[in-house]
């Protein structure tokens, strides 16, 4: 492989990267900040990209993506509301409104599975059209992602130090100390989940019109996927304040891809990619716990050794 | 300014494991009221404080707080009145956030989406500069980095910040070592007099308990069964308490946890 094939390269797990980083930021903000495993995220992700397309099909290209944001936040409410208001374990909810979505998004497409959005006008299309002939003709997708990342990142900068950030977060860390400064730990994982739901939809809408068309799979594995990259981002920035840990997700996702991306150069089949990333989410889950078991493994080989009476074998 | 009439819990009530926890409970708290509550384990101390607190609602009773009937508020409302701390240092204070964002949640000043802000820093500096513990340095550090002692002393701080009616404090020096302990208690009395907060403290040491405070309860299976204070307490001894305790409930008071007095 020589340089000038490695840049188109580089390019393609860029973008990708970033389109994937939004719903990082999402599991940013519901995983790492909230505590909350929301397993919706994949139904999620693929409304984001039906509602986004239809809207655009029917001719708003710019509305499509505020209408993605509203569906995502939607269907953050319909999770949050479950756990906290009728009584359904977390991970329950998630995976309950996560099975609904199927339906409900084949709904939104028309009883389809598959929408094709080739001679639709979206962001990029018109954004591509705007760049003809400049010198940035081929990189239309890279700054629309590289843009919605930027401005997630700084609204969740800036969310995160309010007091209504500080509250979410302090509902992860410890929901009794959030009752007794009068706030109502519902409240703010509804509020949370809203967000990174948005963010979700969001993620999904722009990824499903940069490709020109969105199918019912679209969403499939993103929550492990997303997972992955924000584990490798943690392994990459562990310390710091908020924003530092949240520019380590956006570099996490898009190590993740490159390495994909790489993979797949190397002619690893595509189909791999989930068992890919489910891999990775299960090293970089399990390895602190390993880690803590090994005096323990370490001082009953040492024991064995010695017998139980204490005498030398 | 709390009175609390006829109230009774059951846990796992219709099974085999059925609790009666507080039975038909009243206590009536005066202004300014420093009341010191003792009793074996499993007597109902803390699950009078949750019932106060709003962890369960009462199955029946009332409990009324500075006039308002708070007996099916929810917790985070009540917890605007009420400040609690408990024996486990790590409960009060969210661990992974600094000090300062801690204590800007339980100021709860400002909107939603207000920041803090210089002025609140310099507040926030100067309470803690009043613990001595030179916490005023470490604002922007993790709350997990500090020791049992410092983070019940933030927590009392976070409390009382907004000052309550009631303060409920459930053992909160047990878990800390005897200077920490001493050090949290000798801020709460401060706390307490400058604020003149009224509260109920559970304690194991029945010397302290007849020491700190103007009144003391003792209770046993879910009731109150001696209420002193006045010059009755001030004249008691560790042993007539004792001896009251056997009284009353026909058994001998009998607990390892229980301190009888050497401090």
């Amino acid at each position: 492989m020589n340089f000038s094939d490695m840049v188109p390269l580089l390019q393609t797990a860029l973008e990708l990267g970033l389109f994937s980083a939004l719903t990082v930021l999402a599991l940013y903000l519901s995983y790492s900040m909230l505590n909350v495993c929301d397993l919706s995220t994949d139904g999620c992700f693929t409304m984001g990209a039906t509602v986004g397309a239809v809207v655009a099909i029917s001719g708003h290209p710019f509305l499509s993506i505020p209408a993605a944001i509203l569906a995502g936040m939607l269907s953050g409410l319909i999770v949050a509301f479950l756990q906290t208001k009728m009584g359904v374990e977390s991970l329950l909810a998630g995976i309950i409104v996560n099975t609904a979505w199927y339906s409900v998004n084949i709904a939104i497409m028309g009883n389809s599975s598959l929408l094709n959005m080739n001679k639709t006008d979206t962001v990029f299309s018109i954004l591509k059209e705007k760049l003809e002939g400049t010198f940035l003709a081929g990189s239309y997708k890279l700054i629309i992602a590289a843009l919605a990342v930027l401005i997630v990142l700084i609204f969740l900068s800036f969310f995160l130090k309010t007091r209504l950030g500080l509250a979410i977060r302090a509902t992860g860390n410890n929901p009794d100390m959030v009752k007794s400064s009068s706030i109502n730990p519902a409240f703010t994982t509804i509020v949370g989940l809203c967000i990174a739901n948005a963010f979700t939809a969001l993620s999904g809408c722009l990824l499903a019109q940069s490709q020109k068309s969105v199918n019912i799979d679209i969403g499939s594995g993103m929550v492990t996927i997303a997972l992955a990259s924000l584990l490798i981002g943690g392994v990459i920035i562990p310390r710091g304040g908020i924003t530092r840990k949240a520019i380590g997700a956006v570099i996490g996702a898009f190590i993740f891809r490159l390495v994909y991306t790489v993979a797949l150069r190397f002619n690893m089949p595509a189909y791999m990619l989930k068992l890919v990333s489910s891999v990775i989410v299960i090293i970089a889950i399990s390895t602190p716990y390993l880690k803590r078991q090994l005096p323990l493994l370490k001082r009953r080989m040492a024991l064995r050794k010695v017998g139980t009476n204490g005498e030398e074998r | 300014m709390l009175r609390i009439s006829n109230i009774s819990k059951t846990f796992n009530p219709g099974t085999v494991n059925a609790k009666l926890a507080i039975d038909n409970l009243s206590l009536e708290v005066k202004d300014g009221d420093f009341i010191t509550v003792i009793g074996a384990n499993g007597a109902g101390k803390s699950t009078l404080f949750n019932a106060i607190a709003g962890d369960f609602i009462t199955d029946s009773g009332r409990i009324v707080l500075d006039d308002t009937d708070i007996t099916l508020m929810p917790e985070h409302l009540r917890a605007i009145k009420i400040g609690r701390l408990f024996q486990d240092p790590l409960r009060g204070t969210a661990a992974g956030m600094t000090i300062e964002e801690n204590l800007t949640l339980a100021a709860g000043r400002g909107g939603w989406l207000s920041r803090i802000s210089h002025a609140q820093r310099e507040e926030f500096k100067d309470m803690l500069k009043e613990l001595g513990m030179g916490l005023e340095d470490r604002m922007k550090q993790p709350m997990g980095l500090l020791s049992g002692g410092q983070r019940q002393a933030v927590t009392l701080l976070m409390a009382t910040i907004n000052p309550p009616s009631l303060l409920l404090l459930d053992e909160h020096t047990a878990a800390l070592d005897p200077a920490a302990a001493d050090k949290v208690l000798k801020i709460t009395r401060e706390v307490v007099e400058r604020e003149k907060l009224a509260c109920l403290m559970i304690t194991h040491n029945m010397q302290s308990a007849l020491q700190l405070g103007n009144r003391t309860i003792m209770m046993n299976k879910g009731r109150i069964i001696l209420d002193v204070s006045g010059e009755e307490r001030a004249n008691m001894t560790v042993a007539d308490l004792l001896q009251r305790f056997k009284e009353i409930s026909g058994e001998a008071l009998d607990n390892d946890r229980m301190l009888l007095g050497v401090e």
